[in-house]
Order: structure tokens, then sequence, then C-alpha cells
């Protein structure tokens, strides 16, 4: 990837450790499998409330070990699909980390800023270079630089667009 | 220095001599597994636009989640999945009657060897570890991904060893053993790590428990997790393959090898009684005696964890002549049909039946909270199943214990959390 990898938006709700998969997007609604459609359940039935206050291209932040649990795509569609931007948070779980890769949306691993940001603070984040800023403050923090593999598929979009180039010629 | 079984296997499949902790590799895959979300993998996969699956003999697709199906958006996405395998000519679909649970059929008919690489759009595919199987859950893009070009990318996990000695107490099973390791290490305490169990009391376990500890690991991380390759299953995948499976160095970790951390447990001391974990993380986990006594409504048997033949001869067992408390009722749930027939022949299936449980067709049934039998808000479930997640079986207040077979069939004789010492004690006096 060449270039620049920088995102700015808001943080729209900050959650605490494990939020798991079925948290994220209830088991009842895994027969749906419009990628757009699973927005609408988002954290349904533990938090219903974050769906509407998230505005296009709003950051999330978590503790550790979000996305624990099922393997479920649909946690991360319906993540990406109500408008964040990024996930920020202490850590990942590795299905959930990869899904959203694999869907083009940044997932982001900083444990500094994960304990700092608070909710409606607008950040700046560098993907490439592995910085987050509070622009209110100025105030940086250190994130795990994004490695070369993931930085090319977010860059394609995620992994469908990213092997359509190569297979649908 | 040597290296770790998945090391090993992540060697073989990417053609190189060795790999170590947080390389990159990219592996081929020997076997790609997916269940009811072979509909997301399906709609991603065609618009990858590749004309045909890379291999459809290495494509295993079984519906175990929502069957038969339950609503018609349900009924749509079998047929879906249907008409995909036929025009791709995936031979190994397991329809509906077919089947069960799918990681109980990849087992039982001999899909899975030691020293695969084995995804599966399922997180609990960590399983198949207990056949000496590098296997791990991935999603459904991902899969598309695999699908189209058979292999996959892995950063090379570093290895959790973990040592188990001592006999087991009466009625502590392999269950209590693996909740009482993730109550210790915690919802994230093996992320992105293998994980090796080995140890005298490992080897002395069943195959089926095997897998119980292979399964578990999920819950606190682990990308794989093996249990060791001997003759106890090696004889069990002979019995499924119908072939002899020679053993091989490829299949056990070199004596050398080099670990992140090695983990010793007496079973006997560490463990002296049944564990229970609380609601709603899997890693909340009490000893039975903290938790005995809270009444409970619903009382499950079932899932890839404890559906299994020596699941249903336990609950079987403490049942047997009793009947089920009139507060609570019993749900059984055979994890395949294999499992079912087999139960019925040795009498089971009658004797739950007796007592008054209701036997579910095989399948995920209520684990994963979508049908056959949903908690209603402020009810409490003890289950056999891996998740508590708050709304995991249904309304958001709800509250769900995990629990061996053995301690779910006693709670729910005694219509509260109990111990099978209970429920027998009292059919002596």
């Amino acid at each position: 990837m060449s270039g620049e990898f920088k995102l700015r938006g808001r943080v729209a709700a900050r959650l605490g450790d494990n939020i798991d998969t079925d948290v994220i997007y209830p088991g009842r609604f895994l027969n749906i499998t419009d990628r757009e459609k699973t927005a609408e359940h988002l954290f349904e039935l533990a938090y219903p409330e974050i769906r509407s206050r998230i505005r296009a291209g709003d950051f999330l932040v978590a503790g550790k070990n979000f996305g624990c649990g099922s393997s479920r795509e649909q946690a991360t569609a319906a993540i990406k699909y109500a408008g964040v931007g990024a996930v920020i948070a202490a850590s990942f779980a590795r299905i959930f980390f990869r899904n959203s890769i694999n869907l083009g949306l940044p997932a982001v691993v900083s444990p500094e800023a994960a304990a700092a940001l608070q909710e409606g603070d607008e950040v700046e984040l560098d993907l490439t270079g592995g910085l987050i800023t509070r622009l209110a403050t100025g105030e940086k923090f250190a994130a795990a630089p994004l490695d070369p593999r993931a930085a090319e598929l977010l860059a394609a979009g995620g992994l469908i667009p990213f092997l359509k180039r190569k297979y649908s010629s | 220095m040597g290296m770790t079984l998945a090391e090993k296997i992540l060697a073989r499949a990417s053609g190189r001599e060795t790999v170590r902790p947080d390389e990159i590799v990219v592996a081929a895959v020997d076997l790609a597994m997916s269940h009811e979300n072979a509909d997301l993998v399906r709609k991603s996969f065609l618009e990858i636009g590749a004309p045909r699956v890379w291999d459809p003999e290495r494509i295993v697709i079984i519906l175990d989640h929502r069957v038969p199906a339950e609503s018609e958006r349900t009924a749509a996405t079998h047929k879906a999945i249907r008409e995909f395998v036929h025009a791709q000519g995936i031979r190994h679909f397991y329809d509906v009657g077919r089947g069960g649970i799918c990681h109980q059929v990849l087992a039982e008919n001999g899909h899975v060897l030691p020293g695969m690489v084995v995804v599966g759009t399922d997180s609990h595919t960590t399983t198949h570890g207990a056949f000496g199987a590098f296997a791990t859950g991935i999603g459904a893009t991902e899969m598309a991904g695999v699908w189209t070009e058979g292999r996959l990318w892995f950063k090379v996990p570093s290895t959790l060893r973990i040592l188990v000695r001592g006999e087991f107490a009466p009625w502590v099973s392999a269950k209590d053993l693996i909740l009482h390791i993730i109550g210790r290490l915690g919802a994230d305490g093996a992320d992105y790590r293998a994980v090796e169990f080995d140890g005298p009391a490992i080897r002395s376990m069943t195959v089926a428990s095997r897998m119980v500890l292979a399964n578990l690991s999920m819950e606190m991380g682990a990308k794989v997790a093996f249990t060791p390759v001997d003759d106890t299953l090696l004889e069990y995948l002979e019995s499924r393959a119908g072939r002899t499976i020679p053993d091989s160095p490829d299949f056990s970790p070199d004596a050398d090898a080099g670990y992140e951390k090695v983990l010793e447990i007496d079973v006997a001391r560490e463990v002296p009684e049944p564990q229970v974990a609380c609601p709603h993380s899997v890693d909340n986990v009490q000893p039975l005696s903290a938790v005995r006594g809270k009444p409970v409504h619903q009382a499950v048997v079932g899932s890839c964890t404890n559906g299994r033949l020596e699941d249903l001869a336990v609950t079987a067992e403490i049942v047997r002549g009793q009947r089920v408390h009139p507060r609570t009722r019993l749900l059984v749930i055979p994890a395949s049909q294999q499992i079912l027939l087999e139960a019925i022949r040795l009498g089971y299936i009658q004797t739950l039946i007796e007592a008054g449980a209701m036997i579910n067709p095989p399948g995920c049934g209520p684990c994963v909270g979508v049908h056959q039998g949903i908690l209603a808000a402020g009810e409490t479930c003890i289950s056999s199943t891996n998740r508590n997640f708050i709304g995991r079986m249904g309304s958001k207040d709800s509250f769900v214990y995990l629990a061996s077979p053995a301690v779910v069939a006693a709670s729910a004789i005694a219509g509260e959390i109990a111990h099978p010492e209970d429920i027998l004690r009292e059919e002596v006096a």
C-alpha cells in the first residue's frame, strides 16, 4: 500500500471487555444473509440505543477481546453497514479481526486509546503510522500499525474486491 | 529447537522446512467445512466471480443450525445451498436427516485425519484438534477465498502446553476440567495461540471427551487446540475412515519444541468437584458447591460440546427411574443421527422419555438461540452447551449456566442446580 491511510471520526460509543458476537449480532438474525440488512439488528438485545447514535464514519471504542465467540461475519457486517468507520479496541478476538479486514472495516489495536477515548471525542486514525490523535487536545496514542497484508486488503475495500480483480476477468 | 504440532502442520502445508511463531505463512487447505452460513459464503464466492470452486471433494457442507427449517427465510437459504452444491458437484453435503451437528458429522464420517489443515465457518472448528488436525474457525468471506484458491494465510501461533495428571474425582469430567482451565486463564487467555493438551489424564480419555477439550478451548480464544495422536485415537479413526492410519512423527510435537508457557494441572487436586460457568461469560467459573440450589426452568443436554453418546449415557443413568422436576423441562439433543440411532438401540432414549425429557432432532437446537427451546425473560437454564452470553439462548433477561451433562441431568431432576450425588443419594434413601 502506498501513501497514508488516515480516517477522521467521532467516538459514537464506548464498550467494555469481552464484547461477544452474540451481543453484537444476536443468533436469531443469522439467517439474514444480505450484509446491508444486518445493520438493522446491531447490538439489538444488549445495547439497542447505540445503533441510533451512529453517524456515518463514527468509531466504536472497546476493551479487550472485542468480538469474541462465534465466527458469524454478520457481527462485522452489522457494524460496518451501520456506518461505523473503524473499531478501536484494546485487543480483538482473532476471527472478528480477520472478518473486519476481509470486509474492509479497519480494526485498530490500541490499549492506550481504548482506555482514554470518551464518547463524543473527535479522533484521527493514522492506520499506516499506527497513531491515534484526540483532536480537541492533540493527545496521541500508539496503535499497532497494520501489517502489509491487512493494509493491502483494506485498501482494496476487502477480500472480495481484492480477489475479484484476479478472478472475474 | 524442534517444532510444536501447530508449527509442524503449518510448515508442511506451506512447503517450508520449519516455521516459527509470528511468521506469516500461506497454507494449503485440506478440508473446508460450512453449515447454514454456506449461503453467505456462496454469495461472497459469486461476487468474486470464479466459475468453479477449487476442489469440490475438499468442501463439506452440513445443515445443523436450523434443522429442519424453522422459517421461510431459513428454508430459502437451505434451498440456495442445495442448488449450489448440486451445481458445483460438492458430494459431501449432509442434508436434514442425514447428518447432525457439523463437527460431529465430520468426525464420525472420517473426514478429518491427523496433520490436516481444516478451516470451518464455525468458531468451534477447533474441535478437530482432537484428531491431530490444525483446525480453526474463519468467517464466510474468508471461506469464499478458500473456495476460490484452496489456501489461506495464517500467522504461526505460539503454543501453550497444558499437562494434566491425576485421577478424575467421581462425576468430574472433561467438561469440568476445561471450564476450570477457562476460568483460570480467562476468555482471552489463549487468544491467537495454539494449545496442546497432554499428560496421563488426557491420554486416558475417550475421543469424545478429548473433543470437549478442543471444542471449548475456543472459549479462551485458542486458534487451534490439540489432544495427542495415540492408539486410542488411531483406532477410532480407523473404524471411521475404514482403513489403517499409520502413526507418524508428523502428528506429534517434537520433544524439544519451544513453548510460550507450560501449565501443569493435577486434576484430582485442582478440580475436585464439577464446575459451572455462570452468566454471562464462559470464564465466570465457580465450583458446583457455590451455585448448588439455584432453581432452573430448563435443562439442556446437547451441542457440539456435549451431545455425544457418552453424554446421553450419563444423562440416562442419572434420570433412570426418576421424573424431571415439575417446574423444570429437560431437552436432550443427540449431536447426530448416528448418535440418536445408537442411543435408541442402547435404550437411552426410552429411559429419557420415561423420565419426562423431550428429545429434539439432531442439530444445534437451542444452543444458538433460534428455535427449539428459547428462554423467556427471567428464566434460568442449565446447559451442557458452550456459551452463556447475554441473549444466547433467548431473552436478554434469561440466564444460562454451563455444566457437564451429569450436572445438567441431576439439576433437571432436582429442579435446581444439583450434584449427581444429591439425586442418586435420594434414590437410595
